[in-house]
């Protein structure tokens, strides 16, 4: 069941990223900027932790789950060491994902050839 | 007698001939309407070579080499060469000529500069400054799309809008009398902005400056679009062919019967899901070498106006927040 809600809801999430990417002309960049801000306030509402609470993985997933992160990170960083808080916190949440990214993207340089699109 | 013709027109007191011409294009080209037009469809799109700007620098050299053969002329008799890519530092044109050891005129067009390079290439013929020369020009998907959008690795979504980048090479051997066509006449083409920034819908950016180079012939010659069978822009695509053809009307010159576009002529947009047409120095330089010179070689069509178009944006110029320039150039051919 959970693997139920986990797919629909992060399919819903990547559905409505489609249509603004096929409908209007902002660049792909500013659209996945526009979800990390967007993670980041619902996080800091409240919002957005009841979310991934429920939808598990099609919450946590996206990009607006990368900004409730870097959200959570920054509070729990200003909490504990004040002001210094707000540059220590982003990195040390978001950590896993970044490192995750650069690592599993630099193995799939090696393994696999650029290709032509078709 | 003087060989200036107007405002910005060159008539040629004795016109340059073209010799003969060769294209390479990759497989979706060759998977197309024209595909079996051209001389040779490359499977592998890298041609042997392990980048994509190597790959159009090997493309290059492929097709330079095939277009004197088939021309039978040598390397040695070949004074100049005006060749162009859509490379940064056009390093595509630079690797790939470097062993025919031809003194190089390297030309930035974007996808003008086929345009270009017949144009200047028939200027040194026609004032005596070389018996033989080459024009090329040659674009390639994967550097294309580095260069100005983001790397195929990188595997983003291309908009709808967007053109698609001919993998292709086009190479004209121009000479004093001979082969099967001549160049009586060009008309050069000045920077046209009309403040358009859409770098999305290139065809919208380029008409401008198609339609003020035609009217400009049109101006210096006292002719219209009867002139000619056919009226041959490089990659307008099919919304900047409207805008053109509105452009002129207002002008007072109705082209839509003969006006044609190697950017809608060269992929199939239904079955090969090319969006916008194709694009790039080598959709007007391999359309020209393979369809157009078939029709003028078997007399099909007599005399063409081809009007190579091209965008003179960069990425800088682009997220500098700058508006997309165009520039277009007209070479008259006709056969003979």
């Amino acid at each position: 069941m959970e693997y139920l809600k986990a797919f629909l809801i992060g399919g819903a999430i990547c559905a409505v990223v489609q249509i603004f990417m096929d409908k209007t002309k902002l660049m792909p960049g500013r659209i996945m900027v526009g979800l990390v801000c967007i993670g980041v306030i619902l996080g800091a509402l409240g919002i957005y932790q009841p979310f991934i609470d429920y939808s598990g993985a099609g919450a946590s997933v996206p990009l607006l789950g990368f900004g409730n992160t870097l959200w959570k990170g920054v509070k729990e960083a200003l909490d504990t060491d004040g002001l210094l808080g707000l540059f220590k916190g982003g990195f040390t949440s978001s950590a896993v994902g970044i490192s995750g990214a650069l690592v599993f993207g630099y193995l799939a340089s090696l393994i696999f050839e650029p290709k032509m699109k078709s | 007698m003087s060989q200036i013709q107007g405002k910005q027109s060159i008539k040629f007191n004795e016109s340059p001939h073209i010799i003969e011409g060769a294209s390479i294009v990759g497989s979706k080209e060759g998977e197309g309407p024209l595909g079996k037009l051209f001389d040779f469809v490359s499977e592998d799109p890298l041609f042997g070579g392990k980048t994509w700007e190597d790959a159009e620098s090997l493309m290059q050299k492929q097709t330079a080499s095939l277009v004197m053969k088939k021309a039978g002329i040598n390397k040695m008799d070949i004074r100049y060469i005006f060749a162009g890519d859509l490379l940064g530092q056009l390093i595509a044109t630079s690797f790939g000529i470097v062993d025919l050891e031809i003194p190089l005129f390297g030309l930035y067009g974007a996808c003008s500069t086929m345009g270009e390079a017949l144009s200047l290439g028939a200027m040194t013929i026609a004032g005596d400054y070389a018996d033989y020369v080459m024009a090329m020009a040659s674009s390639h998907l994967g550097g294309a799309e580095k260069t100005f959008r983001f790397p195929l690795e990188y595997g983003n979504q291309r908009p709808l809008s967007a053109t698609w980048t001919v993998t292709g090479c086009g190479a004209v051997i121009l000479g004093k009398q001979g082969g099967f066509a001549r160049i009586p006449a060009i008309t050069t083409g000045k920077i046209v902005d009309y403040g358009l920034k859409d770098s999305l819908n290139m065809g919208a950016c380029m008409a401008p400056a198609a339609a003020e180079v035609i009217y400009q012939h049109f101006m210096d010659f006292g002719v219209d679009g009867r002139a000619y069978d056919k009226i041959i822009t490089g990659d307008l695509g099919k919304i900047g062919q409207k805008i053109l053809i509105d452009l002129l009307k207002e002008k007072g010159f109705d082209i839509s019967s003969q006006h044609m576009d190697c950017g809608i002529e060269i992929f199939d947009s239904e079955k090969q899901d090319t969006h916008a047409g194709g694009s790039g120095c080598g959709c007007s330089a391999t359309t020209l070498c393979s369809h157009i010179f078939k029709q003028l070689k078997k007399k099909a069509w007599n005399k063409i106006l081809f009007i190579p178009t091209g965008a003179l944006l960069s990425t800088v110029s682009y997220n500098e927040g700058q508006s997309v320039p165009g520039i277009a150039h007209c070479v008259v051919i006709e056969s003979c």
